[in-house]
């Protein structure tokens, strides 16, 4: 990729990460201009946030960062007049930015140039005059919730009904909306509505201290804890300079890649039994609790909240441990193995994974499709691959792809990632030195901004952390790959049977509490 | 077919014994027994992410999985409200979940059993009550039991269950 301009050097900063990244200050011309050169040259979007400035300089702040094949690229506007602050939407760029502009607006009161103004987070729980991330609004007063109409885009013809599903959905899942319009069984459209397990998670952040923000960092999305704990904590410890312990930066790999396999298991065993396949969730479900049983003997505990912390990690490895954990891998390398060909070689659900579901690969990629989802319709990103950070950089994990962009794909992706996963971590178990497993973290300068970046399951996460007086929060954003893939998700079901849905949901599996937040 | 049938054969039964956790066996054993002798009839569960992480959800979805076997011993998770004794809770109540909340409630026969599940569901949590949290559950619907921990192991889970049996079920 060739950037066609280039942006002055004293408007160029660096920024504390756990990758190359760097900040730049643009106009609303640079910043819609970047946005439009980012797209044509296959730039990769990958987060937008503001930030309440005007106690500290009279402004507000919006920032977008973009993937670059060498490095981060941190976009930062001032959206000007603050009784109307106002800055370039970059939906037509990149379609996933207008759910971040909504949510943006509904938090802060900045608005994109976009029109689409239908509450997004806000969904009537506190009044539209409030706006919960500026500074001056006390983030811990309630407001009688006030129902407000929320229009759907409505489809017309003949034959065409809706069915409405949700918020409260029949299993054990989060809530969301979903509202289809169909003729007979066929989906003619899908239009989701999501924000109900919005929990003011970024206010939250700046009523913490930096030490402690791991914690909540890691409770964005369950499935997603050591991911999100880890992002926080790199982006925390960039900012104050420290150097985490060889032996505790392969405890946390090892402790993201058993995350992914835990995820990975319990989906293919789900994906089974939404094609019929009770077998499959047995068999599944039992080898994700054997790991999960594990994680116990070698973190501390079944999920991993507060295994990785400012500095390092809670617990250290036990030695046993290590040989027990490497027998396991053997078993459940065999056990794996065994179930994908008896998944491969069923025809009943092939005949369900295959075509349902289908995202082509030029609608992924310029929807700007990104990890798991991503890569089953061959758009080629793991950033463990294309952007490793320690100690990936010298792992040297294998990209997983496919081309055919449908259910079966999703779940052969998950099939080759326990795979590359279980080699990861027996490199990282091979490798483990002795030697401390934390360091302390000094209080960070204020008003510093760092950024940490992490591959989790699903795809990127990211913590964006700008640090307060006295170990203070200023400002903490945290975005999830799900933002990216959940509007994939209503094309993806295009052209569908409605009953296949629930199938092809799950071949998705997007957290919406880390979309809520 | 040949593979999922030998497949299945090696694998065996799981349910009994547990293999790591000694306590869960015990847990599930009683819980059949008392289910039996209390209520005659399976337990029927209706589940409620009134804004949680998601993490409350995995274990308590891990109830189904082979160790537990939970839907073997008469609890059973079901669609509607309607059909359920017993509610399970979980997250903070957001202010967006509020009223499906609520909704879900009343639609509940009586007695309505609630059980907050995970710390977020007894107390709040990390998010505590904000703009947009109504902190533990029990602010907005009432609450006969609650099961702590972020998130809270199977085993606690199943002990909760079994506590409701004998508490709230045995006059009936």
């Amino acid at each position: 990729m060739h950037m066609s301009f280039d942006f002055p050097a004293q408007a160029t900063r660096q920024l504390p990460s756990n990758l190359a990244c760097r900040c730049v200050k643009v106009d609303a011309a640079s910043w819609r201009r970047a946005a439009e050169e980012l797209s044509a040259s296959g730039g990769r979007f990958l987060t937008l946030w503001g930030a309440d400035d005007r106690g500290r300089d009279g402004r507000f702040r919006i920032y977008a960062a973009y993937l670059l094949p060498q490095d981060v690229l941190v976009l930062e506007h001032d959206p000007g007049d603050v009784a109307n602050p106002t800055y370039p939407s970059l939906a037509s760029q990149f379609p996933s930015a207008l759910r971040m502009e909504r949510a943006i607006y509904d938090l802060l009161g900045v608005a994109s140039t976009e029109p689409d103004n239908r509450g997004w987070l806000r969904h009537g729980g506190w009044p539209e005059t409030v706006f919960p991330l500026r500074r001056d609004v006390d983030g811990t007063q309630q407001y009688p919730v006030v129902s407000e109409a929320y229009p759907f885009l409505q489809v017309e013809g003949d034959g065409v009904h809706e069915i409405a599903v949700g918020p409260v959905h029949a299993g054990i899942i989060e809530p969301g909306n979903f509202r289809f319009s169909v003729v007979g069984e066929k989906v003619l459209r899908l239009e989701e509505r999501l924000g109900y397990t919005h929990k003011g998670i970024a206010k939250r952040f700046e009523e913490m201290r930096q030490h402690d923000g791991y914690r909540l960092a890691a409770r964005l999305s369950g499935d997603s804890a050591a991911a999100f704990s880890w992002a926080y904590c790199a982006a925390l410890e960039a900012i104050a300079g420290t150097v985490c312990p060889p032996r505790a930066t392969n405890l946390r790999a090892l402790a993201l890649e058993h995350e992914r396999l835990a995820n990975h298991l319990g989906d293919l065993g789900a994906l089974g039994n939404d094609a019929g396949f009770a077998f499959g969730l047995t068999q599944f479900s039992r080898l994700k609790e054997d790991l999960l049983r594990t994680n116990v003997a070698a973190f501390g505990a079944r999920y991993l909240m507060d295994y990785i912390l400012p500095g390092g990690v809670a617990l250290d490895l036990p030695e046993h441990a290590s040989r027990a954990l490497l027998d396991q891998y053997l078993t459940l390398e065999r056990d794996v193995k065994n179930l994908r060909s008896i998944y491969d070689e069923h025809g009943g659900l092939q005949d369900r994974f295959r075509e349902a579901g289908r995202l082509e690969k030029d609608l992924a990629a310029k929807l700007g499709a990104i990890g798991l989802v991503g890569r089953a319709s061959d758009v080629c990103c793991d950033l463990r691959v294309d952007h490793p950070w320690a100690p990936y950089d010298r792992l040297k994990a294998t990209l997983v792809t496919q081309t055919s962009g449908d259910v079966a794909a999703r779940v052969q992706v998950r099939f080759g990632e326990i795979g590359e996963s279980l080699q990861l971590c027996r490199m990282l178990l091979e490798d483990v030195s002795s030697g401390p497993i934390r360091t302390e973290v000094p209080l960070a300068e204020p008003d510093r901004l760092g950024v940490g970046l992490i591959e989790g399951w699903r795809g990127p996460v990211m913590i964006a952390l700008e640090t307060g007086p006295d170990g203070a929060i200023r400002r903490c954003h945290a975005h999830d790959s799900s933002w990216q893939n959940w509007p994939l998700l209503e094309y993806a079901v295009l052209g569908n049977i409605v009953p296949d849905f629930p199938l092809i949901n799950k071949s998705f599996n997007l957290s919406y509490s880390g979309h809520d937040g | 077919m040949f593979d999922t049938l030998s497949t299945m054969l090696r694998t065996g039964i799981l349910t009994e014994p547990a293999p790591v956790s000694t306590e869960a066996p015990v847990v599930i054993e009683t819980l059949q027994k008392d289910l039996r002798n209390i209520l005659g009839r399976a337990l029927c569960l209706r589940h409620v992410d009134a804004g949680s992480c998601n993490g409350c959800e995995l274990e308590i979805q891990a109830l189904n999985n082979p160790y537990y076997n939970l839907e073997g011993v008469g609890v059973k998770f079901v669609a509607s409200p309607r059909h359920a004794d017993l509610l399970l809770v979980t997250g903070p109540v957001s202010v967006n979940m509020e009223e499906a909340l609520r909704r879900t409630y009343d639609a509940m026969p009586d007695p309505k059993i609630v059980m907050a599940v995970g710390d977020c569901g007894a107390c709040g949590g990390i998010f505590g009550t904000s703009y947009a949290s109504r902190g533990r559950v029990a602010n907005i619907v009432p609450v006969n039991h609650t099961v702590s921990g972020c998130p809270p192991e199977p085993t606690a889970l199943l002990r909760g269950i079994l506590q409701i049996v004998r508490s709230k079920f045995s006059d009936s």
